[in-house]
């Protein structure tokens, strides 16, 4: 069964940032967009697995940092000539702070 | 035809410009001789403000060198005053000696207004006029102590800013109630003193000065309420008077100015008289743009042109005063005959208000955004009957009257002929358009060369370049230059120069300013404008870590698996037991997996993971040892030889100065990464022929080398010169890599750059140039005031990005 999950405050993710962490085994990465907007991908990049939380955030994206590969952080999807999808989760950010990422079944 | 005797006393910027103008109309017609009391030609007066905070050097302002008067035979007299004109044997006296005349120009300016306040003659009492009150102000500058500025005109603001700038508190006090009010209204006035107490100038209006104290020299100043402001410099920017002794002592004409007719003709028919010390119909100028006109016209008339006439107009004020964007032109008093259309945003801190008297536009004052400045400045210069219809819109501007959409190139197609593009130099775009027509220009330097535009302050480069595009279409796209990336149409030049020019200060800013396309850019863009916001604003911009690629990030290299690799500093390439001893038991401690030496005499430990990063500088650095910056666009390693301390073939102590130059240099960011070596002999074991900058040591002293690569591309470098002294190395060294930090484009490494600028222009500004050396020096011993502190350490604490070494950790 799915399950939201606590996982910090909006505050704990640097803005244009991100954070790291893991369920079951996948890592994943919390990103913060400059308009305080919080996307969870797994921390993997579809080209060669690079850490995308090490990546630079411009507007909803995170620019990999192995390859420079540009990923849409509400979609997943590769941008520009790069195909790829990766996995996301659907957050949503509770009273204003609380980030809740929906996970899936174990 | 024998030459003419023309004799111009002043070397302002209106009499750089009629020389301009004479040269090309009758080059041939006049022997020139030019005195000035000031002891340098002419300089671009307007860009004092950014010589005063320290973005511009006076060089860069330098409208006419040495070389300039030589090449057109102008006889200087720099330095010396005019003490006499005796108009019956036309004879000019300077202080040393006569000259004799056909043609007369008085060109002498004005002197600011000193309030003869009790203690006004104090050392550290100061004007603010020329280029050597602005060296006086600098020198009096100490971060943290106290200035006082007189006056809340456009001159003293821009003081106050470029004081605040180089640290000090300043203090504005202003004898109006609102600041600037004779180009702004009270309510734009309002919002500039409240922008300007945000940062961190205080304002005090309506303050009537009563004395300055002092024993040797200034302490404070005193305020005829009691209040009492202690400072150790005060300048006086309350106005300026018309500089008109030598023309009044000669039996000239003289009102307020020295009077002139159309042709800038005096009441003696051998004299003219042209800039800030005539009057015209009762006015004075003291704004740029009409005294070229007077330029232009004076020009002419020497020529024996009669067709040019000099036509007093509005003129329009743009305000540069840090980044704050304001424009007033025209009259803006209230009247009962009077109408006025206001808007205002506060939220965006945008005030606009246009003044009409029966129906026709009279004033504008805009404040916040400006670019419908010249659209409405126009309508005030043609009297243009506002029909009711546009009324309910003009405040809108352009784009929204027109219904064009609010694209730069549909926005200059629309303005008529006569609107004026270069408020500085009087161009209007009918001249601008006609140029590029007549003598096939297709990019801003023709435009510039041709008619000047853009070629002052610069504001309107972006219009110029609009006009271009509009005019020739594809022809000025193609080659057009390579932006930064896709958020921006500007390219590295541009954005390097508008960070300066504008002051930007904060990326955030300069996107807002420059016109980025994207909302906070791209991985590309935010490390170059770190990068130049870095270099140009050091010890005053904030560094933004989101802005850098991980590396910078982290001080690690990320590797392929996202662990990290740590390289210390062997400073020289030199280590000691205890070191290697600390990198073995930090080796043993975490499992790092690799060990290696790396290219550059530095030891390298690979697949640290990054967690532990912060326990293994710790580490680290209780033994001493700090970042080696082996992740950065920043001076890496410095190799060296043994040199003269081992080697029997040692001429110098190359290990000393690798040593010495490492600890200078740590810690700079750079446009690239840096590379140097220092070899003790020609046998060039450091291999130092192929870095960055590389030293080799001979008997006679030290040659320094650059611009050599061994990447992607090998190259051996070219020689910058040869010095005597380790002191010299070291200067040259640093002046290189400061003029590199200065001028390289953001990925540019110092070969590219050098490619790209020149070799001859890089030897010309830093071995040619004594002062220039040393001033880049300055500068960068300056920049590396707050940058040499150890990254490690700061994160080994925990004190910064703590975050970025912790995981998440899900309760479940």
């Amino acid at each position: 069964m799915e399950r939201w999950i606590d996982v910090c405050v909006v505050d704990d993710i640097p803005v244009r940032g991100s954070r790291r962490t893991r369920f079951n085994g996948v890592e994943i990465a919390l990103f913060r967009t400059s308009e305080d907007a919080v996307y969870a991908i797994e921390n993997r990049c579809a080209h060669k697995g690079g850490p995308l939380s090490e990546g630079i955030v411009h507007d909803c994206a995170v620019t990999c940092p192995l390859h420079s590969w540009v990923f849409d952080l509400a979609t997943g999807k590769a941008r520009g000539a790069d195909e790829g999808q990766i996995q996301t989760y659907p957050v949503e950010v509770r009273d204003g702070r609380a980030v809740h990422v929906r996970f899936p079944a174990r | 035809m024998p030459k003419q005797k023309l004799v111009i006393i002043g070397a302002g910027m209106a009499a750089g410009r009629l020389l301009e103008h004479l040269f090309e109309t009758a080059p041939d017609a006049f022997d020139v001789t030019l005195f000035n009391a000031e002891p340098r030609g002419t300089y671009n007066r307007i860009m004092l403000s950014p010589v005063l905070s320290g973005e511009k050097s006076y060089e860069e302002i330098v409208t006419h060198d040495d070389d300039w008067y030589t090449e057109h035979g102008v006889t200087c007299r720099f330095g010396e005053r005019v003490v006499a004109i005796d108009r019956e044997k036309k004879i000019v006296s300077g202080e040393n000696g006569d000259v004799p005349y056909d043609r007369l120009v008085i060109a002498t300016g004005s002197n600011p207004f000193i309030i003869p306040l009790p203690g006004h003659d104090l050392p550290g009492v100061l004007a603010y006029r020329d280029a050597d009150d602005t060296d006086r102000m600098i020198e009096a500058c100490k971060p943290g102590a106290k200035a006082v500025v007189i006056g809340g005109g456009l001159l003293g603001l821009e003081a106050a800013a470029g004081l605040r700038l180089r640290g000090m508190d300043v203090t504005v006090l202003h004898l109006m109630p609102t600041l600037m009010e004779r180009q702004l209204d009270p309510s734009a006035g309002y919002l500039l003193e409240k922008e300007l107490s945000g940062r961190g100038i205080t304002i005090r209006t309506g303050a009537n000065s009563k004395e300055i104290y002092g024993k040797d020299r200034v302490e404070g100043i005193r305020l005829d309420d009691g209040t009492d402001l202690p400072a150790s410099l005060i300048v006086m920017a309350v106005g300026i008077r018309p500089n008109v002794a030598v023309a009044k002592n000669a039996g000239l004409d003289v009102g307020r100015g020295i009077l002139v007719d159309a042709r800038m003709q005096t009441s003696d028919p051998s004299i003219y008289s042209l800039g800030e010390c005539v009057e015209f119909e009762g006015n004075c100028y003291g704004l740029v743009a009409p005294l070229y006109e007077q330029a232009k016209v004076c020009a002419a008339a020497l020529a024996g042109s009669a067709d040019q006439a000099f036509v007093h107009t509005e003129t329009a004020t743009k305000l540069k005063v840090t980044g704050v964007d304001l424009y007033s032109a025209g009259d803006f008093t209230d009247g009962d005959d009077r109408d006025e259309i206001v808007f205002r945003d506060p939220a965006r801190r945008i005030y606009k208000r246009l003044v009409l008297k029966q129906n026709r536009l009279i004033g504008a004052v805009l404040y916040g955004e400006t670019s419908d400045g010249a659209w409405f400045f126009d309508k005030i210069r043609k009297a243009e009957e506002i029909l009711p219809e546009a009324r309910a819109t003009l405040i809108f501007g352009q784009s929204f009257a027109g219904g064009a959409p609010l694209d730069p190139m549909a926005a200059v197609a629309a303005l008529p002929d006569e609107a004026e593009i270069c408020g500085c130099n009087g161009v209007s775009k009918g001249q601008i358009i006609g140029a590029i027509d007549k003598n096939g220009l297709c990019d801003l330097d023709g435009v510039r060369a041709c008619t000047k535009a853009s070629s002052s302050c610069g504001t309107c480069t972006g219009l110029v370049e609009s006009l271009l595009a509009f005019r020739l279409g594809d022809a000025f796209a193609a080659p057009a230059k390579k932006t930064v990336c896709g958020c921006t149409d500007l390219g590295h030049d541009d954005v390097r120069r508008l960070i300066v020019s504008q002051q930007l200060k904060s990326i955030p800013a300069v996107m807002q300013e420059l016109g980025w396309k994207t909302s906070c850019g791209c991985a590309k863009c935010r490390p170059a404008l770190n990068y130049y916001l870095i270099a140009s604003w050091p010890n005053e911009y904030v560094d933004d870590g989101q802005s850098r690629f991980i590396n910078e990030r982290v001080h690690a290299n990320i590797q392929k698996n996202g662990t990290y690799s740590v390289v210390p500093r062997a400073w020289g390439g030199m280590t000691t037991a205890a070191e290697l001893r600390a990198v073995a038991d930090v080796v043993d401690k975490f499992n790092i997996p690799a060990v290696k030496y790396t290219g550059g005499q530095r030891i390298d430990m690979l697949g640290v993971r990054k967690e532990d990063l912060p326990a293994v500088w710790a580490d680290l650095n209780a033994a001493g040892m700090v970042s080696g910056h082996a992740y950065g666009k920043s001076l890496r390693t410095v190799k060296t030889c043994v040199g003269s301390d081992w080697c029997r073939f040692g001429t110098q102590d190359s290990t000393g100065l690798g040593i010495k130059l490492e600890k200078m240099m740590w810690g700079s960011w750079t446009p690239h990464k840096v590379k140097l070596a220092v070899s003790g002999c020609p046998r060039n074991c450091a291999e130092a022929t192929c870095k960055d900058i590389g030293v080799v040591c001979v008997d006679s002293g030290y040659e320094i080398h650059f611009a050599g690569a061994a990447g992607m591309e090998v190259r051996g470098t070219d020689l910058l010169t040869k010095v005597t002294t380790e002191a010299d190395a070291l200067e040259m060294c640093a002046a290189l890599l400061q003029l590199y930090r200065e001028q390289g484009f953001y990925l540019e490494r110092i070969y590219k750059w050098s490619a790209r600028v020149g070799i001859e222009k890089i030897q010309a500004q830093i071995v040619d140039d004594a002062e220039n050396r040393a001033a880049l020096y300055a500068r960068f011993l300056d920049s590396q005031r707050n940058a040499q502190t150890d990254p490690w350490a700061e994160r080994a604490s925990g004190q910064k990005d703590a975050h970025e070494f912790s995981e998440l950790v899900l309760a479940e």
